[in-house]
This record gives structure tokens, C-alpha cells and sequence, in this order.
């Protein structure tokens, strides 16, 4: 998504300098929330303001909304079709398939072989949600107070 | 009524709030409340996430509006909307307003440093909680799985799975057709 987004405002329109959308998607990556509402949001206040903002963030979300709601109202006669459980059941496996495909895809570039702590925090992330089921926000609170303790650490050995 | 609507806000302005990473990432934590919180089966949220392979926009708001809307009609749907994306828009007004402190702080990127592993963590579970309602059957993991491996496993689901594997690594397609694939061999072999 973040590709059209770019050719979007950057190319088409102008709203925003090249310099800035990279800076714009990287932070839209780093902070909590739905990356491209982030990204959006970030794109509309440069350009108009909050207004800007809140209607760029709409653009976003409608399609997504008003497609959904479509699907289910489509799906409310055929619930109990056997046929529709089948497609279905067939698309979550090969959607299971493309989430392998994108954790690999976030742990290689997140994950190397020197960062044996961050290699650490993935796996017991893993395996406080998956076998323990804690909270998965506890993850990332987790994964917070790691990271800033290796840093404090650091910049006391200094 | 206006219980339930508090209640989706809630749900999702957490979700919005602490999820790092975007769309995968943050499949876990709602795996976890659907069920906590009674809303629907995993099997059933498994269905909205397939399904967002192929509809437009970020996975989080069709997730948040297909749980709204299913739990408590369209004034739901909005509830849960609005509570997953109002995280992003307090955080990004005020990151806005402090850009180059927020870019510059070494802090913050320590900070950030540690949560991005663990959000990889987080997408490696929602793997598993989507293979359970897709490729493995229930119990999968439990001891009993060492005597009798294939019971816990759906073959023609695996069939799928491995299909979309090859065709997404050797055969360059794209999520779409490879959705609309899975769909067409589940209504085959499934």
C-alpha cells in the first residue's frame, strides 16, 4: 500500500518531498497503530491540517469498512453453505500459507545473526502468547522495557 | 446495547494502541480478546482475516468492523472502527508536533529497538492461531500428536497451504489470485 500511497502525494500531487515521505513511513512504521491510518494521517496533516488529517485517515478506512459490510451482508444467506465453508476453509489455509510468507519476510529484516537479543525477545514473545497465552500486549511492554534496559546498560558501561 | 458499543471501542482502541508493525502483528492479541471477551470463535475471525486478502484497506479495520458488526450490528462495526484507528491519530498528532525530538531521542529508539523483535514474535503466533482453524485440528501440540501425527493434521488443507507457498515463492503471484486459488481448491478437496 505505502508504494501508491507515495506516487500519490509525492509524484501526482506534491503535497510532500520525497525526503519527507520516507521520514513519514518510517515513523508511520514505528509507532503503534494501523500503519497506513499512520501514514495518512501524517500525509493529511502536512497538507491541510487536522481537518486534513481526519480525511485523509476516512479515505483510508472507508473502503475497508464499506467492504466488509458488504461481504457479510452477501454472506448472511449463505452461512450454512456447505460450499461457502469449503471456499472458505480453502482460502484460510492458503491465507495461513501468505502470513508465513510475511513473517519471514518481517523477521529477515528485523532479525540477523548478530542480534542474538532481539532473536531472544522474538522467541519469548512466541511463546508467551502462543503456549501461555498472556496477553500479547505484554509482548511489546515486554519487548519496550528489554529494549531500554539494554540501553541504559550500555550507556552505563560508557 | 451501549454496553456492547463501549465494550468494542474498548477492545479495539487497546488493539490500536499496542500494535507494533501493523496488519499481522496485530492478529494475536485480537485472537485473544474475540475469545476473552466472548465475541466469536477463532474459526469465525479466521474467516475475516482470509477474507481480507482480497478486500481493500488495512487488515486491522476490516478485522475491527467484520467483529463490530457480527457482535452488534452496524453501530458496532463503527464503534470498533473508530476505537482502532483514534490510537493512530492521537499518537500521530502529537509525534507531528515533536518530529525531530521523537526521530533524534535515543531513548525512543532503544525503546523501539526491542519492541520490533517481539512484534515478529507476535506475527509467528498469529501463524499458528491460523493454521489451527486451517490446516491442524484441534488438540495440535498436545501429546497425544506424537502417536498419531497425521490425525491432527488436514491434508487437503496442507495441499493448500503448500500450493500457496510454492506459488508465492517460485511462482511470483500475487496474495489475490493466490487467495481466489485456495478458495476454488477448498471448494474441490476440502
Amino acid at each position: 500500500m505505502l508504494p501508491l500511497i507515495q506516487k500519490e502525494v509525492v509524484d501526482r500531487r506534491k503535497w510532500i518531498s520525497q525526503a519527507e515521505i520516507v521520514d513519514i513511513f518510517a515513523i508511520s512504521q514505528s509507532v503503534p497503530g494501523v500503519i497506513a491510518i499512520n501514514a495518512s494521517l501524517f500525509i493529511g496533516n502536512k497538507a491541510a491540517g487536522v481537518p486534513g488529517a481526519v480525511a485523509a485517515a476516512l479515505g483510508m478506512i472507508l473502503p475497508a469498512f464499506i467492504s466488509i459490510i458488504l461481504i457479510l451482508l452477501a454472506l448472511i444467506n449463505l452461512k450454512n453453505n456447505i460450499y461457502v465453508e469449503k471456499v472458505l476453509g480453502g482460502i484460510r489455509a492458503a491465507s495461513a500459507g501468505l502470513i508465513l510468507l510475511a513473517a519471514i519476510k518481517l523477521g529477515k529484516g528485523i532479525l540477523n545473526r548478530k542480534n542474538i537479543l532481539g532473536w531472544f525477545i522474538a522467541f519469548l514473545s512466541f511463546v508467551i502468547i502462543a503456549l501461555m497465552n498472556v496477553n500479547a500486549a505484554w509482548a511489546v511492554i515486554g519487548g519496550g522495557v528489554i529494549g531500554y534496559g539494554t540501553y541504559l546498560l550500555k550507556w552505563r558501561a560508557k | 446495547m451501549i454496553v456492547s458499543y463501549l465494550k468494542l471501542f474498548y477492545i479495539f482502541f487497546r488493539i490500536g494502541l499496542f500494535s507494533f508493525g501493523g496488519g499481522y502483528s496485530m492478529l494475536p492479541m485480537i485472537y485473544q480478546d474475540i475469545q476473552t471477551f466472548g465475541l466469536m470463535s477463532p474459526h469465525e475471525f479466521s474467516n475475516v482475516v482470509a477474507l481480507s486478502q482480497m478486500t481493500p484497506g488495512p487488515i486491522a479495520v476490516n478485522a475491527a468492523t467484520y467483529v463490530g458488526f457480527q457482535s452488534a450490528g452496524f453501530w458496532g462495526a463503527v464503534y470498533a472502527t473508530i476505537g482502532v484507528a483514534l490510537p493512530s491519530f492521537l499518537i500521530i498528532l502529537i509525534i507531528a508536533a515533536f518530529l525531530n525530538r521523537f526521530k533524534s531521542s535515543p531513548t525512543i529508539q532503544a525503546v523501539l529497538a526491542g519492541i520490533r523483535p517481539a512484534t515478529v514474535g507476535m506475527i509467528a503466533t498469529a501463524v499458528l492461531f491460523f493454521g489451527k482453524t486451517s490446516i491442524f485440528h484441534e488438540g495440535f501440540f498436545s501429546l497425544s500428536m506424537v502417536r498419531n501425527p497425521l490425525h491432527f493434521v488436514s491434508i487437503p488443507g496442507m495441499i493448500i497451504f503448500g500450493v500457496t507457498l510454492i506459488g508465492a515463492t517460485l511462482g511470483k503471484i500475487g496474495p489475490i489470485p493466490l487467495t481466489i486459488l485456495g478458495g476454488i481448491l477448498g471448494a474441490l478437496i476440502l
